[in-house]
């Protein structure tokens, strides 16, 4: 690093980044999206996948999951930084690899080929659950529910088989047993 | 069936219920309605700027001098862009502030109509909140909110866009509600056993620093007064930001001046030097900080503040309380008083030998200068402004750049609210309008704009809103010719190449105060300087005062970037004996 003239400090010691998600409980309305990520982008924070649907029609609210990386410090901003936007109602943050609670994402696979290849790919896929959405004589729509990790080792996998599109949703988040959120 | 009104209606009604007095504002057509609705609600003056950002930066000033929020009102599409640094500066600088901007009709938005933008996308960043009002129903509660949002937690500014047709349309007016549940936006649930923990280090403190910073003023005069009780009662020394002046009386022996960058030898020295470090309602600003891996290396850290993002955001520290400072600060105090009554011992004796250390340091007379019976040094300006206005109440807003840190350093401010200035944005041309702000709050007070000749010249026209409205704020400027601190780092770092901060054609400032119709005054011999200035002070109406100082003067102490507090460049007669112990080198 040449020696620093600016007016700003250089930067010092970084710690360990690691992977983190967060559930965010917010009112559906107008721009609150935009209020979420332009967050993330404005203090430069990652956001890997996010998803987001409303899920109380009747009290109106969103539930927004994303997936992000940080150190302790820049994940412990991040919530205290979203609890501060006015239609949050609710922060929760997990590791990614916190037991007790189920992460999960969708993918649609597109397979265009020959059928044994085809047969091939849902064999493939027959841990995580795969449902064929849509099957002609030479394509199929095959639907898998896994963690990110194991889509992206499906993508890759069934690259040379056919796949010619992929469709994902991000990861969404539920404890397990009786617990909720707090 | 209750009276239907029409958004411009609602819009002062709300007004009116949230005691506002004044609106700083500049008309234009997505406004026209509201503006048409003005003469019909006497109980509230409009101040005509000359730019929106003037109105932004005297809404400001009239916040921090007056803890309640400014109002602005302002057109579409280059009225709201317009707004948008002075909506940054309060929003980096925690000033209570409401917008309100009009927008094309709603059945246009979206299809680049004549001075539409995208106001809420666009000021999304640089607001604590805001909102496009696109339901007439909605009006009343908004503009409440925002007023809510604007004034409670840690503050800052918000902004409601209303599109001209809402402005015509009619619903029913709704007053503001009572307090509802707080949305888990506002902290003040701090624990009597964090208050233990904090009395427990202050009594084993040995070398116990305070920092205050703008959260004291924020938290209003009771928090001020809180924390001169709690310095009292400890015995502590004490240093405050930018923000914090005024907090703590500037001529209290306790008090070790400004700290950061350009703050003083002994206040960086101890803050480098402690064991407990009490930080009450500051960030841990970088220009405070230095080099964050040296900070303050060896002591125990409190950090007392109301928002909770502030808290680890930049320094970890060893016991955080999130409060409000008024009511910490105070329950602190009972404590300490409530333990003295009972045998507990005062750690005054403890700390007797840090203030000899401290004493060591304050005889090196940081904020010394070389001063001259040729040219009038901007330090002596300022240190002769204050001697002369000092016995009067003195608001003083300032610029940005060298003549701002001369006028922390120099003038001693003994009350909050007294001292208006842009530290997070660094906005040049921030303090005319905001003076104007000020005088409008307070009318019969002394205001005067410490200014720069190149920062000044960014908002001067708002000197035409001083003279329509007979502000008789005073422009004190401290006239070098060059963009002072641009030029004090090209000297510094980089090899003196003074790559555009020299101004080669300034206006004739005399002129120009003839030209706006108010008194101008210039001075560049020292020893006319002191009856030059009462001629300021006693003119009942606005002055530009042209100083003209020694053009080369940098401003000292300084902790270079990327330095910890414990490496200050200091003055030139430090500079002097440094160079024949050879070490100046080193410190430069």
């Amino acid at each position: 690093m040449p020696k620093s003239k600016s007016a700003y400090s250089s930067p010092t010691i970084k710690q360990k980044s690691d992977t983190y998600i967060f559930v965010v409980w917010v009112d559906n309305e107008a721009g609150v999206l935009a209020r979420v990520v332009g967050l993330f982008s404005g203090r430069g924070y990652n956001i890997e996948s996010l998803a987001v649907a409303e899920v109380d029609a009747v009290k109106n609210i969103s539930r927004i999951t994303i997936v992000t990386t940080g150190t302790p410090q820049v994940i412990d901003q991040i919530r205290l930084q979203l609890t501060k936007l006015v239609p949050v109602h609710k922060v929760g943050e997990f590791k990614r690899d916190d037991k007790d609670v189920i992460f999960k994402e969708m993918a649609l696979f597109k397979i265009v080929g020959k059928k044994n290849k085809i047969e091939k790919c849902l064999n493939a896929c027959k841990k995580f659950n795969p449902v064929v959405l849509d099957k002609t004589k030479s394509s199929a729509v095959i639907q898998i529910t896994a963690l990110r990790r194991e889509i992206d080792k499906m993508s890759k996998k069934l690259k040379p088989l056919g796949l010619i599109s992929t469709s994902r949703t991000g990861a969404v988040a539920m404890t397990r047993g009786a617990k909720i959120f707090n | 069936m209750p009276k239907l009104l029409t958004g411009a209606e609602i819009v002062f009604k709300c007004l009116e219920d949230q005691k506002v007095n004044h609106i700083f504002g500049y008309p234009g057509g997505a406004v026209l309605p509201i503006y048409d609705e003005l003469k019909n609600h006497p109980s509230i003056k409009h101040i005509l700027v000359r730019h929106e950002q003037g109105a932004g930066h005297a809404a400001e000033g009239y916040a921090r001098s007056t803890g309640k929020p400014g109002v602005v009102l302002v057109t579409s599409g280059p009225g709201a862009t317009n707004v948008v640094t002075a909506l940054t500066d309060a929003y980096m600088d925690s000033v209570p502030m409401v917008c309100i901007s009009g927008q094309v009709p709603t059945h246009l938005i979206g299809t680049d109509a004549f001075q539409e933008c995208d106001t809420t996308g666009i000021t999304r960043p640089c607001t604590k909140h805001n909102w496009l009002v696109k339901d007439i129903n909605e009006l009343s509660d908004v503009i409440h909110e925002a007023f809510k949002v604007a004034t409670t937690g840690r503050p800052g500014p918000v902004l409601i866009d209303i599109p001209k047709d809402i402005q015509f349309a009619k619903a029913k007016y709704k007053k503001p509600k009572k307090e509802k549940k707080s949305n888990g936006k506002s902290h003040n649930k701090f624990s009597a056993d964090e208050i233990d923990q904090l009395i427990n280090l202050l009594s084993k403190a040995k070398k116990p620093i305070i920092y205050s910073g703008g959260g004291v003023i924020n938290s209003g005069p009771k928090a001020s007064e809180a924390l001169r009780k709690f310095v009292e009662l400890t015995g502590f020394p004490i240093t405050s930001t930018l923000q914090g002046l005024g907090a703590y009386p500037g001529d209290d022996n306790q008090f070790l001046g400004m700290l950061g960058m350009h703050g003083t030898y002994e206040a960086n020295n101890a803050m480098h030097d402690c064991d407990l470090l009490i930080n009450i309602g500051a960030r841990f600003d970088d220009r405070i900080t230095g080099k964050i891996d040296e900070f303050s290396p060896n002591s125990k850290k409190v950090h007392i503040d109301i928002d909770p993002s502030s808290i680890n955001k930049i320094i970890k520290v060893d016991l955080a309380i999130v409060g409000d400072v008024a009511k910490v600060i105070d329950k602190v105090n009972k404590t300490i008083v409530k333990k003295k009554n009972g045998n507990g011992k005062s750690n005054k004796p403890n700390v007797a030998k840090w203030w000899e250390q401290i004493q060591k340091w304050r005889n090196k007379n940081s904020l010394n200068f070389i001063n001259s019976e040729d040219s009038i040094k901007p330090q002596h300006a300022v240190q002769r402004l204050y001697e002369l206005t000092k016995n009067k109440d003195t608001y003083v807003t300032t610029e940005v750049g060298q003549h701002q840190m001369w006028a922390a350093q120099h003038y001693k401010f003994n009350k909050p609210n007294r001292w208006m200035t842009s530290g997070g944005l660094g906005t040049m041309g921030y303090g005319l309008p905001a003076a104007v702000g000020v005088q409008v709050a307070h009318p019969e007070k002394l205001v005067i704009d410490i200014a720069g000749e190149a920062s000044v010249l960014m908002t001067m026209q708002e000197m035409s809103t001083a003279v329509q409205y007979n502000l008789p704020i005073k422009i004190f400027i401290l006239n070098n010719q060059y963009m002072g601190m641009v030029r004090q780092w090209q000297e510094l770092l980089h090899e003196k190449n003074y790559s555009e901060s020299y101004s080669e054609a300034l206006p004739d400032f005399m002129k120009m105060a003839d030209a706006y119709g108010c008194k101008g005054i210039k001075a560049d011999d020292p020893s006319e300087l002191d009856e030059k200035i009462q001629e300021m002070v006693d003119h009942n109406g606005p002055v530009i005062f042209d100083c003209h100082v020694d053009p080369n003067e940098n401003c000292f102490p300084m902790i270079p970037s990327g330095k910890p507090h414990n490496q200050m460049i200091l003055g030139p007669n430090d500079q002097e004996e440094n160079k024949i112990k050879g070490k100046g080198k080193a410190l430069v």
